[in-house]
């Protein structure tokens, strides 16, 4: 699965499409992608793990500058399990606490925009006023990067895991809510039509046609923002916070632990990778109608 | 249907009031530099389980005539009314398919059928009942729990039929519903729609660009010419049905509706 640039328009589906699409009626199809690993698919992995053991073991590269896996794998357990070195290792079993105070803020950050993004979003697609009223706005923010914002957050948060929230839901934000403007827009008219020949009043048809409609856009614009927001908990804890993996990482850089920064390097890429999945395996009862969107 | 309200047989008076009517109706869509007229000056009564067949040419304003019928549009100059009232919007008295079926791609065959049934807030028992009924009417059984996309167009269709009877509107409006199958699919769906119709009696006005579909269905062609669109001929189909396509009165009809179409 990509994360499709958060301004491209996100594939959509309308009734029509082929008309002889399936003459017999298809049986469902295979809802999602199993859970199965096929060796093959580790072989470039596992190759290059191997060639970096390699490397540094030979002294090709210096150890100091690059860990070598079975160090990093050390490592791992120890900041995670803690050790008989415990006292030796200020890391040691800390692991765990860091995981969840990041993953608590890119929860708590992603939701706010989540929430607010989509219902921004939906409105703007939907309303010629919202749009005329409530676009210039996310128009002039959104070129700002979310870095150029730390101060800011700094000064109004102070050094607090609000700061890092405030920032996660800021750079979440737009790609959130251009999707779901996008997905609102994209609705066919005839959909419209079709649900005020029904008997949909038009207050409604936002919430009956428009929300359903943009569902696979909204989701696109979800995985770009969830994936900003594991971008946006390292940066803003390596300078306005004290605890999370990016401080861990940003400690660790100041004491020449570069074994610590390749684990929350990797951890984040996994929580990253996790979450994702999370996040679609979430969306896919709301989604089994779209074929394309997997 | 027997639960309906029945104001349009309570107003009648010694001419019956037709169903739907149409008084010098105009529609003008502003263009750039030059204003397009879709139709200009269209009188049309259609009277009570009546089926009207309209056909011309694209450009021919059938389209628009059906829209401003459905209240998806208002007309530049003139009247629309249905059951003695103006048209102010779309409504569930007045049932559209549409040609490009216009099915909810979210909800399963069973639940575009249910569609209308939930807006009117009906007891859930009460819509079973109604779509398991609509379900065995098109034949589409077996693939109620299917999303949109996993059926053929000819599925779709009927699922788009169904769910329109489903809030049994008053009158039927098909815009070109069977354009885009195949001839035999299509002829099958005819007869189909025959069939419910005589069932149901409604009124229906049917838009095709098709002078056999037109001649099969229609108790009259309404026949329309382009630029600006108007009505040039009205054509009474005086066969039984069900209507053999190779008779000689059928011939004979649809040389008369050709030569009407070319005029």
């Amino acid at each position: 699965m990509r994360a499709t640039d958060a301004a491209g328009p996100a594939a959509r589906t309308a009734s029509g499409g082929s008309p002889e699409a399936t003459a017999e009626a298809a049986t469902p199809r295979r809802t999602g992608p199993r859970l199965r690993i096929r060796p093959q698919y580790l072989a470039v992995p596992v190759l290059l793990v191997v060639l970096w053991e390699l490397a540094v073991v030979s002294g090709l590269i210096d150890a100091r500058s690059v860990p070598a896996p079975h160090t990093v794998a050390r490592t791992w357990w120890t900041w995670a399990a803690g050790g008989p070195d415990a006292a030796a290792d200020p890391y040691s079993g800390t692991w765990l606490p860091s995981v969840y105070a990041s993953t608590q803020r890119v929860l708590f950050g992603f939701a706010l925009s989540a929430v607010a993004g989509t219902a921004v979003g939906l409105l703007i697609g939907w309303s010629r006023w919202a749009r005329m009223l409530l676009q210039p706005v996310i128009d002039i923010l959104r070129p700002i990067p979310t870095t150029a914002w730390v101060p800011f957050a700094v000064v109004f948060f102070g050094i607090q895991p609000t700061a890092s929230i405030f920032l996660i839901a800021l750079g979440c934000f737009p790609p959130i809510v251009l999707n779901a403007t996008a997905g609102a827009r994209g609705t066919p008219d005839v959909l419209v039509s079709a649900a005020r020949m029904l008997g949909t009043s038009p207050q409604r048809t936002l919430w009956r046609v428009g929300l359903p409609s943009a569902l696979p856009s909204l989701l696109t614009g979800l995985r770009v923002g969830l994936a900003l927001a594991w971008v946006l908990v390292i940066v803003s804890e390596m300078v306005a916070v004290k605890s999370g993996l990016g401080f861990s990482l940003w400690d660790a850089y100041y004491f020449g632990r570069m074994d610590v920064i390749v684990v929350a390097m990797l951890t984040v890429g996994l929580l990253g990778y996790l979450s994702d999945k999370l996040l679609n395996l979430a969306a896919r009862p709301v989604l089994k109608w779209a074929p394309d969107v997997r | 249907m027997s639960d309906e309200p029945t104001f349009a047989s309570a107003l009648v008076d010694d001419p019956p009031q037709p169903m739907i009517g149409c008084r010098g109706v105009s529609k003008t869509f502003p263009g750039a530099g030059r204003d397009f007229v879709a139709l200009d000056g269209v009188d049309l009564d259609i009277a009570p389980d009546e089926f009207i067949t309209v056909l011309g040419p694209s450009g021919c304003g059938k389209s628009t005539l059906l829209n401003l019928i459905a209240g998806f549009d208002l007309p530049t100059a003139g009247t629309v009314s249905v059951a003695g009232g103006p048209v102010t919007g779309p409504s569930p008295d007045k049932g559209v398919v549409f040609q490009d079926f216009a099915l909810f791609p979210w909800l399963t065959v069973r639940k575009n059928i249910a569609y209308g049934l939930r807006e009117k807030r009906l007891p859930k028992a009460e819509i079973r009942r109604i779509v398991d009924d609509m379900l065995d009417t098109v034949g589409l059984e077996r693939v109620a729990d299917h999303y949109p996309h996993q059926l053929s167009g000819g599925m779709k269709q009927r699922v788009s039929i169904a769910r329109v009877l489903a809030i049994d509107p008053r009158i039927l409006l098909l815009d070109e519903p069977f354009g885009a199958l195949d001839e035999q699919r299509r002829s099958g769906l005819q007869d189909e729609l025959l069939r419910i119709w005589e069932q149901r009696r409604k009124t229906a006005v049917f838009v095709t660009h098709s002078v056999e579909e037109a001649i099969v269905l229609g108790d009259r062609v309404v026949v329309m010419a382009a630029g600006p669109g108007r009505i040039t001929a009205v054509v009474d189909v005086d066969l039984a049905r069900p209507r053999d396509r190779t008779s000689d009165e059928f011939n004979a009809l649809r040389r008369e509706v050709t030569a009407h179409l070319w005029s």
